[in-house]
C-alpha cells in the first residue's frame, strides 16, 4: 500500500498546504502538486514575454523550500508537479538552487516535449486540430496562437521515478496521470492493465483539486463540523488499485460519502467514457463505502484502451479586457444598475469605440446565474454589484472603457458607491482551443538534474 | 406538495471547455428513482432558460443515485472567454438546487433535510 496526497489544487492555492500535509503525514510516499488548468500555459507565455526568466508556477519554488526541513530530517516523499508549465527546465534550475544553498541533495527529473506549437503551425489544415468543442479550423486562429501542449501520460513520470527522481516537474501532463505515475512506478502495473489504471485515474480525478475532495465547496458546507483549516486529500492504494480516500484527522474538513460523489462528478462528460491518455475510465460500477470517520473506500472502476491521439490544449490571443465595478444601494437598485451600465457604454461609444463584447451584471440581484430569480421568485434585494466586463480586438477601445467608469459617482443615482480601486485594470485575453494529435508524433522526453 | 430540490438532492458543477457540467445527487434510494423520472434534461434546459444552451446531455449513474447534465454551450464561450463572472459554471450546482420540484405527498419526505449544527 502506498499513500500519495495532494496539496496544490491550481496556481493560486495555499502556499503553507503542501508542509502542512507532509507535518500531518511524515509517511506520506508521494506529494502531487497540481498548478495548471486550460489556459495557465497562455498566462505563463505572456508572463514570459515580459521576462524570459518566467514561464513556470513559481509558487512551487517557495514550495520546494517549505519542504526542505522535512528532507533534511529524512523524510523520504517524493513529489511530482506540472509546475514546470512552458519552461520545465527553468523551473528545475531554480529548485537546484535553492536546494544546493539549503545542502539538500536531490534528484529532480524533468519531462518536456509536450509542446506542439511547431507542429500545428507546419499543417493548420489537419482536420484533427480542429477545435473539439466547435469543430471551427485552426487556421482560423493561427496567426495568434499562443501555446499548443499535449497532455502527456502516467509512463513518463512512473520512468523518472523509476530512474531515481525525488522530485519531478512536468509541462502538461494530464491532471490523474500525477497520481497513476507513482501507482505504476511502484506496484509495476503493465500499460494493458486498464482496470487498475482506471482505479488510480479516479484517485487521480478526486484528489487533483485538493480540498474539494474534503469538504471544501460541497453543497452542505454550512453544515461541516470542523471547518477551519480544511485538511487536503490523501489516497491509500494497494497493487489491486482499490483505494481509500481520507484525510488527516488533526485537519478541518471531511471525507464522506456525500463529499467524495461531488467530486466524483466533477468536471466529467460521459461516465463510460472519462478520458485520460493511459486510460479510457467508466465511473458506472464504482462503489463506495464507508471505513470509518472520513475513510471512503473507493472500488469497481473499469477501463478499456485509450485514444490513439493525444488532447492538446492550445491557446490563442483574442484581445484585450478589463472589469469595473460600482456599488448601488437603495430602492430599484437592479434597474438603476442597469442603466448606469448602459451610460457608460454609450460613453464609450462616443469616445469612438463601438465596443465588441460586453456584459452588464448586477452582483446580488440575481445575475449570477441569469434567469433562477425570477423563476424561484424572490425579492428585490436593497443593494447590488453593478459589474461591467468588456473585451475588444483594440487596445485603445478597452482603456477609453476603462476611463468611463468612475464618473459614474457623480451623475450615476442616488446610493452609488464603492469606487476605491482605481481605473479597471487591462488585461489580454486568450482563447482556448482543445484539439487532438497522434499519439505517434510526439515523444515526452525525460531528464534529470542534481542538486 | 412543492420543495426545492435542495430537500432530496445535493450538487457541483463545473466547466469543460464551453460547456458546464451538474452533477446532482440524490439524497436517498428513492429519491433517485423519482428524479431519473422527473429531472429530465428538457426541465433542466428550461430552468435555465436565460443561459441560451445548446442542448442538454443527462447521463444516468445508479451506481452512486446521480445525474449528470451536459449543459452545452452554458457559458458563452467558456473560462477563457466569457466575460461572465461565473464563467466556469461554479454557481450552477446551486442554482439547480433552488429548482421548485413537484413531488407527490406520499414520497414525502423522500430524503434527509440537511440541518445546521
Amino acid at each position: 500500500m502506498i499513500k500519495i496526497g495532494n496539496a496544490q489544487a491550481f496556481w493560486g492555492d495555499r502556499i503553507e498546504a503542501p508542509a502542512e500535509l507532509l507535518a500531518e503525514y511524515p509517511d506520506l510516499d508521494y506529494l502531487t502538486l497540481d498548478y495548471l488548468s486550460e489556459v495557465s500555459l497562455s498566462i505563463m507565455a505572456a508572463q514570459q514575454i515580459k521576462d524570459p526568466d518566467l514561464g513556470y508556477a513559481h509558487d512551487f519554488i517557495q514550495v520546494v523550500k517549505s519542504l526542505i526541513p522535512f528532507w533534511k530530517k529524512g523524510n523520504k516523499v517524493k513529489v511530482i508537479a506540472n509546475a514546470g508549465g512552458l519552461a520545465p527546465r527553468k523551473c528545475a534550475e531554480e529548485c537546484v538552487k535553492i536546494l544546493k544553498e539549503a545542502s539538500c541533495p536531490l534528484q529532480i527529473g524533468i519531462i518536456h516535449g509536450d509542446d506542439v506549437k511547431g507542429i500545428i503551425k507546419a499543417d493548420p489544415a489537419d482536420p484533427l486540430f480542429n477545435n473539439l468543442d466547435t469543430g471551427a479550423p485552426i487556421s482560423s486562429v493561427i496567426k495568434n496562437l499562443q501555446t499548443a501542449n499535449a497532455y502527456f501520460g502516467a509512463r513518463p513520470v512512473s520512468e523518472a521515478l523509476i530512474q531515481g527522481a525525488d522530485i519531478v516537474i512536468t509541462g502538461r501532463v494530464a491532471d490523474p496521470s500525477l497520481t497513476v505515475g507513482p501507482c505504476i512506478a511502484h506496484f509495476g502495473w503493465p500499460a494493458h492493465d486498464f482496470d487498475k489504471l482506471a482505479q488510480a485515474t479516479v484517485a487521480g480525478h478526486l484528489i487533483e483539486c485538493g480540498t474539494q475532495a474534503t469538504g471544501g465547496i460541497s453543497t452542505d458546507w454550512l453544515q461541516m463540523p470542523h471547518w477551519k483549516n480544511i485538511g487536503f486529500p490523501v489516497i491509500e492504494i494497494d497493487g489491486s488499485g482499490n483505494f481509500v480516500l481520507t484525510k488527516s484527522s488533526a485537519a478541518g474538513g471531511r471525507v464522506t460519502i456525500e463529499t467524495v460523489k461531488e467530486q466524483l462528478l466533477y468536471e466529467i462528460g460521459d461516465p463510460d467514457a472519462y478520458l485520460s491518455p493511459d486510460v479510457c475510465v467508466s465511473l458506472s460500477g464504482i462503489r463506495l463505502a464507508g471505513r470509518g470517520k472520513d475513510r471512503i473506500a473507493v472500488e469497481g472502476a473499469k477501463g478499456k484502451s485509450p485514444p490513439k491521439t493525444y488532447k492538446v490544449s492550445a491557446t490563442y490571443w483574442n484581445g484585450y479586457r478589463a472589469e469595473g465595478t460600482l456599488a448601488i444601494f437603495g430602492r430599484n437598485v437592479r434597474e438603476k444598475a442597469l442603466r448606469c451600465g448602459q451610460i457608460i457604454l454609450d460613453n464609450v461609444c462616443r469616445s469612438g469605440y463601438q465596443i465588441e463584447n460586453s456584459c452588464v451584471e448586477c452582483i446580488g440581484a440575481g445575475d449570477l446565474v441569469p434567469g433562477i430569480a425570477e423563476t424561484v421568485s424572490w425579492n428585490e434585494p436593497l443593494e447590488c454589484m453593478l459589474r461591467i466586463c468588456v473585451s475588444d480586438h483594440r487596445l485603445e477601445a478597452v482603456e477609453s472603457f476603462s476611463t468611463q467608469i468612475a464618473s459614474a459617482v457623480t451623475w450615476g443615482p442616488q446610493g452609488i458607491t464603492g469606487y476605491t480601486g482605481g481605473r479597471p485594470h487591462i488585461r489580454p485575453v486568450y482563447g482556448f482551443w482543445p484539439c487532438l494529435i497522434p499519439a505517434e508524433s510526439v515523444t515526452p522526453q525525460i531528464e534529470f538534474k542534481r542538486s | 406538495m412543492k420543495i426545492p430540490l435542495y430537500y432530496i438532492a445535493y450538487a457541483r458543477s463545473g466547466d469543460k471547455g464551453s460547456n458546464a457540467n451538474i452533477g446532482v445527487i440524490a439524497r436517498s434510494e428513492n429519491a433517485y428513482l423519482f428524479l431519473k423520472e422527473y429531472l429530465t434534461s428538457e426541465k433542466v434546459e428550461k430552468f435555465f432558460f436565460r443561459l441560451k444552451i445548446r442542448e442538454v446531455q443527462r447521463y444516468e449513474l445508479p451506481n452512486l443515485g446521480a445525474l449528470n447534465f451536459i449543459l452545452k454551450g452554458a457559458l458563452a464561450g467558456g473560462g477563457s472567454l466569457s466575460l461572465r463572472t461565473d464563467a466556469q459554471g461554479k454557481a450552477l450546482g446551486q442554482a439547480i438546487l433552488e429548482m421548485p420540484i413537484e413531488i407527490p405527498d406520499e414520497l414525502y419526505p423522500l430524503g434527509e433535510i440537511p440541518s445546521s449544527s
